[in-house]
C-alpha cells in the first residue's frame, strides 16, 4: 500500500487500542448505575469515567480511524505515494500525545468535565490542551489530503477526481471547519479561565460554540462509514456502484448541511432566539436528503449484485445477496441501526418532540445507536477489508468475523433500545446513580439491566475484533492483490464541474455558518452580563 | 455535462434560507408575540434580551448575605497578615480554643478555609447571621481585621490524629436523590469541595446539629441562594443527627 502501510497501521492500532479500553469504561458505567450494583460511594469516579470514555470515543478513536482510512484512500485512489509522510507521522504523534495528556489528567481527577466540557465547569488546562492537540493533529491531515489531491490534479489536469478521494476530501473539509467551534471555545472561553487569566466564563456563548462542533462531528464520524457503503460494499459483493454522481452529491450535501444545524442541541437554551432555532431545525431536516440518497444508491448497488446472482421479485432479490460475506452483513446491520437511529433523530430535531426527551437517557441511547452502532460496525468492516493489504495476512475464520458483527449488532440493539425507553420514562442522563427503589421509578429498572446485558455483548464483540486481527498476525504472510475500491456502473470520464471540486460547496458551508451562527455569536459576545464565575473541578484552581 | 449544478445549488440553498427565515423571523414571531408589535417580535426571534420591566417590577428577593464569593475574594495570605490575625484572634480563644480547636462545642477554626471564616464574620457584622456572642465580637472588626483573622485560622493545622470512624451515612455519601438532597461530601470534601463550603470533619456534633436545625427552620439564613436551607429542610431529624455524628467522629 505505497508508503503508508505502517502509518495506517499505527493509526488503526492506537485507535482500536484506546477504543478497547474505553469500551470497558462504558460497560462499567452502565453496571454501576444499574440496579445490579449498589450506589457508588464516590460519584466523582463515574464522571471521571464518563469523561475518559467520551473523550476517547468522541475525539480520539473516530479521528484516528478517519485519518488512517483517509491516507489509505489517498494513495490507493491517486495511485501514488503520500506527499508529506513525515508530516503525517508528526500529526499522528500529536494526536497520541494529546490523548495521553488528556487521559492522565482525567484519570487523576482534575478534569471531570465530560467530553462536552460543561462550562462554567472548568478543569485542568492540560486536559483542554490535550484535546486541542488532537484537533490540531487532525487539521494537519486535512491539509495533507488537500496537498495530495492538488499534486495529483497538477499531474492530471482536467481529469475526474476519483470518487473515493472526492468523498474523503469532502469529509476532511467538513471536519476542518466543524472543529473550529470547539477550538474557539477552548481558546477564547475555557483556556483563559483554566490558566488563571480570567475567572468568568460566558457559558451561553461557550455552549453555542460547542454546538458548532457537536452535531457535525457526528457526520465526520459517519463519513468513513458512508465511504465504505459506496466504495467497499459494491466491490465486495461483486457489484458496481449504481451512481458515482449521486454519491458525490450526497457527500457535498453533508458538507453544506452538516454544520449550520448544531443549535438543535440547544432547543432548551434560553440564550438563543426561537427564529435561530427554527433555521437550524430547517437545515437539520435537510440532512435527511443525502442520507436517503445514500440508502437509495446503496440499495440499488446491492440489487444489481443480487439480480446477477439470480435474485427475483420486488423484494425477493434480498435473499440472493451474499449474506456470508462480512461486508454485506456489516452494511445490513449498519442500515438497520441507522434506520432506527435516524427515526429517533427526527424526534430530536423537532422542537416540540424534542422537549419530551431533551437531556434524558433517550439522547444517550440515540447517539449510541448511531455512532457505536451504525458507524463503528462499518469501522470494523473497513479494517477487515483493508487488513490483508495492511498486515499482509488473511483473516482467519470468516465465521468468527460474522459472529463478531452479529454480537455487535445484537448487543447494540439490546443496549440502546431499552436505553431509549428509559429516556421516554423520563430518566435524566449523566446520573451516577438512580433511586430504583422509589415506586414511581421502579418500572425504569429493567431497562438499565437490559442495557448492561447488551453492553456485555458489545464488549465481547469488541475484544473478539481485536483478537481476530491479532491472531491473524500468526498466520503466514500473503501477497494480497492491489487494494481497490468499487467502480461505478457507468464510469463516465467527466462529472458536472461542481462535483469535481469543492468551491461552491465550501462557499455554501461558510455562508450558512455565517447566517445560522453569526448573529447568536456576535450578540452573546456583545452582552457583558452573560459571563458567570467559573466552577473549578475539585474546588481549587 | 450539466455545468449549471453549482448555480442551482446556490439558488436552492438561498430559497431554503428565505423560507426558513420567513417562517422563523416573520410568521412564527407574529403568531407567538402578536401583542408586542412587529419589532419586539422580531428581536425576540433573534434572541435579543428583552427588558422584563414591562411585565411589572420584580419582587426584590430577601438577601441572605451581602458577601459575593469568588476565587479572588481573598488574596493569598502574607506572613504579616497571619501575624496580625494571630494577635486579633486572642479574643477568640475563650470559645474557639488557643489553637483553634474548641473545647466548648463552638466550631473548630484551625485549618478552616479562610474564605469561610471571612464570610461568616462579615455576615455577623452585617446582621445576616445572628448570634448573641459573635454579633458583638464582629461589630468592631474592620474588613482587614476579618481577612487577617481568617488567614490566621486557615494557617493553623487541623486537629491531629482525628479520624472519621465507621462508614459514612447514606446522606453524606449519596444524599437523597428523590428529595433533591446532594451528598454532603460533594461540597464539604471527600467527593468534591466547592468554594465557601466549610471543612466539616471534626466539628462538634452539637454545633453541627444546631446549625442544620437552624437552617431547616430558617432561623439561620445567611446561606447564599438558600443552598443549605433547601437541603436541611428536606433532611429528616435522624439524617441531621447521623450527619452531625459522622462529621464529629462519633458515628
Amino acid at each position: 500500500m505505497y508508503n503508508v502501510r505502517r502509518l495506517v497501521l499505527a493509526h488503526f492500532g492506537f485507535a482500536f487500542g484506546a477504543f478497547a479500553l474505553a469500551l470497558l469504561l462504558g460497560e462499567w458505567q452502565m453496571i454501576v448505575r444499574s440496579p445490579l450494583h449498589g450506589w457508588l460511594d464516590n460519584p466523582e469516579h463515574y464522571y471521571r469515567s464518563v469523561t475518559a470514555h467520551g473523550t476517547v470515543m468522541g475525539y480520539v478513536f473516530p479521528t484516528l480511524v478517519a485519518m488512517g482510512f483517509g491516507y489509505a484512500i489517498s494513495v490507493v485512489t491517486l495511485n501514488r505515494n503520500l506527499v508529506g509522510l513525515r508530516t503525517a507521522w508528526i500529526a499522528f504523534w500529536m494526536v497520541v500525545v494529546g490523548t495521553v495528556l488528556a487521559a492522565v489528567i482525567v484519570a487523576s481527577g482534575h478534569a471531570s468535565v465530560l467530553y462536552s466540557f460543561y462550562p462554567p465547569l472548568v478543569g485542568n488546562a492540560l486536559y483542554y490542551i490535550g484535546v486541542a492537540l488532537i484537533v490540531v493533529g487532525s487539521w494537519v491531515w486535512v491539509a495533507l489530503l488537500t496537498i495530495n489531491l492538488a499534486a495529483w490534479r497538477k499531474d492530471n489536469p482536467g481529469k475526474k477526481v476519483p470518487f473515493t478521494m472526492y468523498a474523503n476530501v469532502a469529509g476532511s473539509y467538513l471536519w476542518g471547519w466543524t472543529a473550529v467551534g470547539v477550538v474557539l471555545e477552548i481558546l477564547f472561553q475555557i483556556l483563559p479561565v483554566a490558566l488563571g487569566f480570567k475567572t468568568t466564563v460566558d457559558a451561553g456563548l461557550a455552549r453555542v460554540l460547542f454546538s458548532w462542533t457537536l452535531h457535525a462531528i457526528v457526520y465526520f464520524w459517519l463519513i468513513p462509514a458512508y465511504i465504505a457503503y459506496y466504495t467497499i460494499l459494491p466491490r465486495a459483493i461483486g457489484s458496481r456502484l449504481y451512481s458515482d454522481t449521486m454519491g458525490r452529491l450526497a457527500f457535498v450535501l453533508f458538507l453544506v448541511f452538516a454544520m449550520p444545524i448544531g443549535i438543535h442541541h440547544l432547543y432548551d437554551d434560553p440564550m438563543v432566539g426561537s427564529g435561530i432555532k427554527m433555521m437550524h431545525g430547517v437545515f437539520t431536516a435537510m440532512v435527511t436528503v443525502p442520507t436517503l440518497l445514500t440508502i437509495f444508491t446503496i440499495a440499488a448497488s446491492a440489487e444489481l449484485a443480487a439480480r446477477q446472482r439470480g435474485g427475483r421479485g420486488l423484494l425477493g432479490w434480498v435473499k440472493a445477496l451474499p449474506w456470508e460475506n462480512p461486508v454485506m452483513l456489516g452494511v445490513a446491520f449498519s442500515f438497520v441501526m441507522l434506520g432506527f437511529g435516524g427515526a429517533g433523530g427526527l424526534i430530536n430535531m423537532t422542537y416540540q418532540t424534542d422537549s419530551t426527551i431533551h437531556n434524558t437517557q433517550w439522547i444517550t441511547g440515540h447517539f449510541h445507536l448511531i455512532f457505536p452502532g451504525a458507524i463503528v460496525i462499518m469501522y470494523f468492516v473497513i479494517v477487515y477489508d483493508l487488513w490483508p493489504a495492511l498486515a499482509g495476512r488473511a483473516l482467519g475464520s470468516l465465521a468468527l468475523v460474522r459472529t463478531q458483527l452479529w454480537l455487535w449488532f445484537v448487543g447494540m440493539m439490546i443496549l440502546t433500545i431499552p436505553w431509549h425507553i428509559a429516556g421516554l420514562y423520563g430518566m435524566p442522563r449523566r446520573m451516577a446513580y438512580y433511586d430504583y427503589t422509589a415506586p414511581a421509578l421502579a418500572p425504569d429498572a429493567w431497562t438499565v439491566d437490559a442495557s448492561v446485558l447488551g453492553g456485555a455483548l458489545v464488549v465481547i464483540s469488541g475484544f473478539l475484533f481485536v483478537y481476530i486481527l491479532l491472531s491473524s498476525l500468526r498466520r503466514e504472510r500473503i501477497a494480497p492483490p492491489a487494494y481497490r475500491f468499487s467502480e461505478a456502473l457507468h464510469e463516465s470520464p467527466v462529472v458536472p464541474r461542481a462535483l469535481n471540486g469543492f468551491a461552491v460547496w465550501l462557499a455554501l458551508m461558510f455562508t450558512l455558518t455565517l447566517v445560522n451562527y453569526g448573529f447568536p455569536i456576535w450578540e452573546l459576545r456583545k452582552i457583558p452580563t452573560t459571563s458567570v464565575p467559573a466552577v473549578y473541578v475539585g474546588g481549587g484552581q | 455535462m450539466n455545468d449549471n449544478l453549482g448555480k442551482w445549488a446556490v439558488l436552492a440553498v438561498v430559497a431554503m434560507m428565505l423560507v426558513g427565515g420567513v417562517i422563523g423571523f416573520v410568521w412564527l414571531p407574529r403568531v407567538v408575540y402578536s401583542d408586542q408589535g412587529f419589532f419586539a417580535a422580531w428581536c425576540s426571534a433573534l434572541g435579543v434580551p428583552r427588558s422584563w420591566a414591562a411585565f411589572g417590577a420584580r419582587p426584590v428577593a430577601k438577601i441572605s448575605s451581602d458577601v459575593v464569593i469568588t476565587h479572588e475574594l481573598l488574596e493569598p495570605a502574607r506572613p504579616a497578615d497571619v501575624g496580625h490575625g494571630a494577635t486579633l484572634a486572642l479574643r477568640c480563644t475563650m470559645c474557639h480554643g488557643p489553637t483553634g480547636i474548641s473545647y466548648a462545642n463552638s466550631p473548630n477554626l484551625a485549618g478552616q478555609y479562610a474564605v469561610v471564616i471571612y464570610k461568616q464574620l462579615r455576615d455577623y457584622k452585617s446582621g445576616m447571621r445572628a448570634n448573641a456572642i459573635m454579633s458583638e465580637m464582629a461589630r468592631s472588626l474592620s474588613d482587614t481585621d476579618m481577612r487577617e483573622v481568617a488567614d490566621y485560622y486557615a494557617s493553623l493545622p487541623r486537629p491531629a490524629g482525628f479520624q472519621l470512624t465507621g462508614a459514612a451515612p447514606a446522606v453524606v455519601k449519596w444524599g437523597a436523590p428523590m428529595r433533591n438532597i446532594a451528598p454532603c461530601g460533594s461540597c464539604h470534601g471527600d467527593i468534591d469541595h466547592t468554594l465557601a463550603s466549610p471543612w466539616l470533619k471534626g466539628e462538634p456534633r452539637a454545633y453541627l446539629r444546631a446549625e442544620l436545625t437552624a437552617f431547616a427552620s430558617d432561623q439561620r439564613h445567611n446561606d447564599i441562594n438558600a443552598q443549605m436551607r433547601a437541603i436541611a429542610d428536606r433532611m429528616t431529624p435522624e439524617e441531621i443527627d447521623q450527619a452531625a455524628a459522622y462529621y464529629a467522629g462519633e458515628h
